[in-house]
């Protein structure tokens, strides 16, 4: 933080000390949410029953995983961003605050790759017998 | 934190009288929280069972519509369209627009009511094709 310019005055100031690249990759991953989470709750409101073997053949398609697979990435990477600014916000010791962020950043990456597992397991293998 | 006394200070939380449009900006972190940790795990769960096999799917449907399972799935269903409509009006105010008094309370206003007619149709059609 310097004390010159006016911007110099402001730059890592904050909760979060810096932040355009985080607030407009928020606002991108919102708007592949929309859509993707949108389809997927009108895809499942029009398959024809929710038992096992609709579901994998659905999500076996490859017009239907790869989607799937765009919408994991776009919900763990949203929610990862606006996880930490909730964290920001309320976690307020130092320490704790680097704990959170790190447990945050476990579960975010853990969640999303069970999901792309899953999905691809499901794509590459079909039904378990 | 060191804080200068020549800055001035916002009136906090307790001084605000409560608006439409703080409502549904807090329930916007709420919903938002609520969806990342339950709605992103139960999410999760519905894939990895049925990448596991039919008796993990099975049980996986016996919890998703057990009598708790059915509160948890109406309670996401409605948090999802809080955010997202919460999350469109935020676009809006985003681009500049709607900062008018009299627009950002009516537009806050119109969130929470989309929001339940939403969850209300979509559930409706779920009883009415009864999977």
């Amino acid at each position: 933080m310097g004390n010159g310019t006016g911007i110099g005055r402001v730059r890592g100031l904050g909760s979060a000390k810096h932040g355009a690249h985080h607030w407009l990759a928020q606002r991108y991953t919102a708007a592949g949410n929309l859509l993707l989470v949108l389809w997927l709750i009108v895809s499942l409101l029009t398959l024809p029953g929710l038992d096992y073997e609709s579901v994998v053949g659905w999500i076996a398609h490859p017009l239907v995983a790869v989607p799937l697979m765009l919408m994991i990435v776009s919900i763990f990477w949203h929610l990862r961003l606006g996880m930490q600014v909730m964290l920001e916000d309320y976690v307020h010791d130092k320490g704790l605050a680097f704990l959170s962020i790190l447990l945050l950043n476990f579960y975010a990456i853990g969640g999303a790759a069970a999901g792309l597992f899953a999905i691809a397991k499901i794509a590459f293998t079909g039904a378990a017998s | 934190m060191a804080r200068t006394n020549s800055r001035p200070l916002s009136p906090h939380l307790t001084i605000w009288k409560w608006g439409p449009a703080m409502a549904i900006s807090i329930l916007h972190r709420v919903t938002g929280n609520g969806l990342a940790t339950v709605g992103a795990m139960g999410l999760v769960w519905w894939l990895t069972a049925a990448a596991i096999g039919p008796d993990a799917y099975a049980s996986f449907m016996k919890c998703a519509t057990s009598p708790l399972g059915y509160v948890v799935m109406v309670g996401l269903t409605w948090t999802f369209f809080q955010h997202m409509f919460s999350g469109l009006r935020h676009f809006v105010l985003d681009i500049g627009a709607g900062y008018e008094l009299k627009a950002n309370k009516s537009w806050a206003l119109v969130v929470p009511v989309a929001a339940i007619i939403v969850t209300g149709f979509v559930w409706l059609y779920i009883l009415g094709k009864g999977f």
